[in-house]
């Protein structure tokens, strides 16, 4: 592809350097840890599913066991493994049996590494074998109804009942929606667990349980059947059950996640060692699953103005691009992010997020880059809202963003109404008709506006991405250059919940997942 | 569609405006046009234009006109219509409680402060609860501030704390008294179910039982905040949207000096 900017990639080429140099260092600092959640993940991996009497889940129960026998160093899977070969009984049955007081796991005599392996595999076996039927299951759909061309329309539910939710996304679906999102309910991202069961009751969103996906995931492909369109199912990857949440999609086969690398740390002051491990593994497993992930630079300019702090949007995507390459993820399943979120009241800021978008287009070429639409200059005025959405959808469709978050006019009002939805979707497919190709048509000035735009924002980013690898990211992100947010690197929620890994330790799903996709 | 778009009745209302009798305006004194859209769970058909007319007509609108229909899935129909209200209300007769306070510019501000107060006042701000957006307190707070308006980081008289997002209650207070704030100031987006009204509730109670709610002036903000509410609360002040940081500044600063707080 010609560059419409004129882009100066010798400097696209330092960035990215400077941001795989970034995560290369943080990667030392992963490999040598394992936290609770990821652990967690391992035990639900396994087959361990389930709540105790006391509504305790069982991956819970078996980690938090680890945890006070001092065998989490050694893992999740070490220890079922051991115990397994001690036992004979399964993953779920050794839970139940810690979970009753049975069985004491640092009591049992350490097997050798091999049995242990030999005992484990046939559990992970399984797992992989229903991940990878999954996988088959998305391509067959993909094969027979074909994948959508252009952007997929993207729309968010959240009732807060998964009932409720499933109706107004079945509804979202005929008007034209390729993605669902189903909104978490406020406060899950701090919880240390993944709730149970099917659930109605949430706040501003619905809990992201594993029964919820699959009911959700149900309904998708049963209106996806009547509309021969594939119907993409999207939720939170993010907070203190990163990895989780990933295992629980890959069983259920969501479709695109929420996973960013720093947003925990950013905007849920979750603690910084803890994020950057739990968001490892959580990628290796999307990565693997064929998950699109979505990052999250769109809320920088939620707190930072998008206008002077455009060009951390880019470094973060270069971090991100950096850190899921480090999980051995595939540019194609990466969903940089970005946003529409410019202040109207000033002067040619269509053309500088034109420029932005372009930018990020032409330096992620093979990304399916995600973009936000307008939230912070939202107004409860939802006539010029719905205009704000239309220059919004322009974006996308002249430079090729692929997951288009859409814009209500509601938007700062309340969650949206189904016709809220509906008339979105109008708006976006109207705007995407008529100027499919217009995009193409354009040039863009030498020496104008939006050329230098770009190439001022890169510059920036640039410089940015040489200090950060200087400082390194922890002390970048303790001295608040991201998002004007600073977070102490023994600050935050769940720093408890990291621990050194023993030299034992083995993780059995990131050696088969990392670097591969299912099939 | 266009049939009624037009109308070419003959005005027989009397079109002099009466504040006793105050009517919605579309391009005619008196004339109570509105438009309202909603959704209907039925399919769209005439029986559900009909029924979607009926409903206008109990709403109060006269003449109701369907401008447009469309289905949103089988069993749902989105409606927009026009009518005239027949409804009017007394304007006379109402009163609103509002924050009485003028607003002062940030530097207008300061200068009170070291007249009057003459210290550092100390300000602490979150969104508490399970509430998951900063962007109301970090709209107040944060140095950029919004829309023109710097925040109260700014401030040279103001030393400001923002907590961010996620704050309980209890953690709150103790951060409160850690600090010495002398204001608190509470972010509430989410009001879905009622949530913040149970929240800021919960945060008066806390502080009443502990014998603390004197010694700070507490606000609250959010986009479904009203002054009247907040009061009703047990706040000092509540600022809904299009407030900012300098409303918030100006009369937390003024209730300090009324209530003697040094």
């Amino acid at each position: 592809m010609e560059s419409k900017l004129g882009l100066n990639f010798e400097l696209v080429n330092q960035a990215r350097e400077s941001a795989a140099r970034v995560a290369k260092d943080t990667q030392n600092f992963i490999d040598q840890h394992t936290t609770v959640t990821v652990e967690r993940a391992v035990c639900r991996l396994l087959g361990i599913d389930g709540v105790n009497e006391m509504d305790v889940p069982m991956p819970n129960v078996l980690v938090d066991h680890l945890l006070e026998t001092s065998l989490l160093p050694m893992g999740a899977a070490w220890a079922i493994g051991n115990a397994i070969a001690e036992t004979g009984l399964d993953p779920q049955a050794v839970a139940e049996k810690v979970d009753a007081g049975e069985l004491d796991l640092s009591k049992i005599p350490a097997h050798a590494d091999a049995d242990i392996r030999a005992a484990i595999m046939p559990y992970v076996n399984a797992t992989m074998e229903r991940i990878n039927k999954n996988v088959a299951q998305r391509n067959a759909f993909l094969g027979e109804f074909g994948d959508k061309e252009g952007p997929y329309l993207y729309i968010i539910v959240a009732t807060g009942n998964i009932y409720e939710d499933i109706i107004q996304a079945k509804a979202g679906a005929k008007q034209g929606a390729d993605i669902i999102a189903v909104i978490r309910t406020t406060g899950q991202s701090l919880l240390d667990y993944v709730p149970y069961g099917a659930t109605t009751e949430g706040f501003g969103g619905t809990y992201a349980t594993q029964e919820n996906f699959r009911l959700m995931r149900a309904a998708l492909d049963e209106v996806g059947r009547e509309q021969k369109r594939y119907i993409r199912l999207c939720n939170y990857c993010s907070g203190l059950c990163m990895p989780e949440i990933a295992a629980m999609g890959a069983l259920e086969r969501l479709d695109v996640m929420l996973n960013d690398a720093l947003y925990g740390i950013l905007f849920r002051d979750i603690n910084m060692q803890r994020t950057i491990v739990d968001q490892y593994f959580s990628r290796v497993i999307n990565g693997y699953a064929g998950v699109i992930i979505n990052t999250g630079e769109d809320n920088y300019l939620t707190t930072d103005d998008a206008i002077t702090s455009a060009h951390t949007v880019l470094a973060s995507q270069f971090l991100n691009e950096a850190f899921a390459k480090e999980a051995g993820m595939r540019e194609e399943q990466m969903g940089l992010g970005h946003a529409f979120e410019m202040d109207p009241a000033v002067e040619n800021t269509f053309l500088y997020e034109l420029a932005q978008a372009q930018m990020a287009r032409e330096i992620f070429p093979k990304a399916p880059l995600k973009y936000m639409p307008p939230t912070k200059f939202m107004t409860g005025n939802i006539f010029r809202g719905h205009i704000q959405d239309a220059l919004f959808n322009m974006v996308t469709i002249l430079t090729g963003q692929k997951l288009h978050l859409l814009g209500m006019m509601t938007e700062a009002i309340h969650t949206p109404f189904m016709s809220d939805r509906a008339l979105s979707i109008e708006n976006a497919q109207y705007i995407f008709r008529t100027m499919k190709d217009l995009g193409s048509e354009l040039t863009y000035k030498e020496n104008g506006i939006i050329r230098n735009r770009a190439n001022e924002v890169l510059t920036k980013a640039t410089e940015l991405l040489t200090e950060i690898e200087k400082l390194g990211l922890f002390t970048t992100i303790e001295k608040g250059i991201f998002a004007d947010v600073k977070r102490p690197k023994d600050g935050g929620k769940g720093l408890a919940g990291v621990v050194t890994k023993d030299e034992k330790h083995f993780n059995p799903f990131i050696e088969l997942m990392k670097g591969r996709v299912a099939q | 569609m266009s049939s009624g778009l037009y109308n070419t009745h003959k005005i027989d209302f009397d079109t002099t405006l009466d504040l006793t009798r105050l009517k919605p305006y579309g391009d005619t004194m008196n004339d109570g046009k509105v438009q309202t859209s909603f959704t209907l769970p039925v399919k769209d058909d005439e029986r559900g234009e009909e029924a979607a007319r009926q409903i206008a007509k109990k709403m109060g609108l006269e003449e109701p006109n369907v401008a447009y229909h469309a289905p949103l899935d089988k069993e749902f129909t989105f409606y927009v219509v026009y009518g005239s209200c027949v409804h009017s209300v007394n304007y006379e007769d109402i009163h609103v409680i509002t924050v009485e306070s003028d607003t002062m510019s940030m530097e207008e501000t300061n200068e009170y402060i070291r007249e009057n107060i003459g210290r550092k006042v100390v300000m602490l701000g979150a969104s508490t609860g399970t509430d998951a957006h900063t962007v109301g307190i970090d709209a107040i707070m944060n140095r950029k501030g919004f829309a023109g308006h710097y925040g109260l980081e700014r401030y040279e008289m103001i030393e400001a704390y923002n907590m961010g997002s996620q704050v309980p209650n209890e953690e709150f207070i103790r951060k409160a008294v850690e600090l010495h704030a002398d204001v608190l100031l509470v972010s509430q987006t989410v009001t879905q179910k009622d949530v913040h009204i149970q929240n800021l509730t919960n945060l008066i109670e806390l502080l009443e039982a502990e014998g603390l709610r004197d010694k700070f002036v507490v606000c609250c903000g959010g986009p479904r905040i009203t002054h009247e509410l907040a009061k009703e609360l047990g706040f000092d002040a509540g600022f809904g949207s299009g407030k900012y940081a300098d409303d918030v500044a100006s009369f937390a600063v003024t209730e300090m000096v009324k209530r003697g707080m040094k």
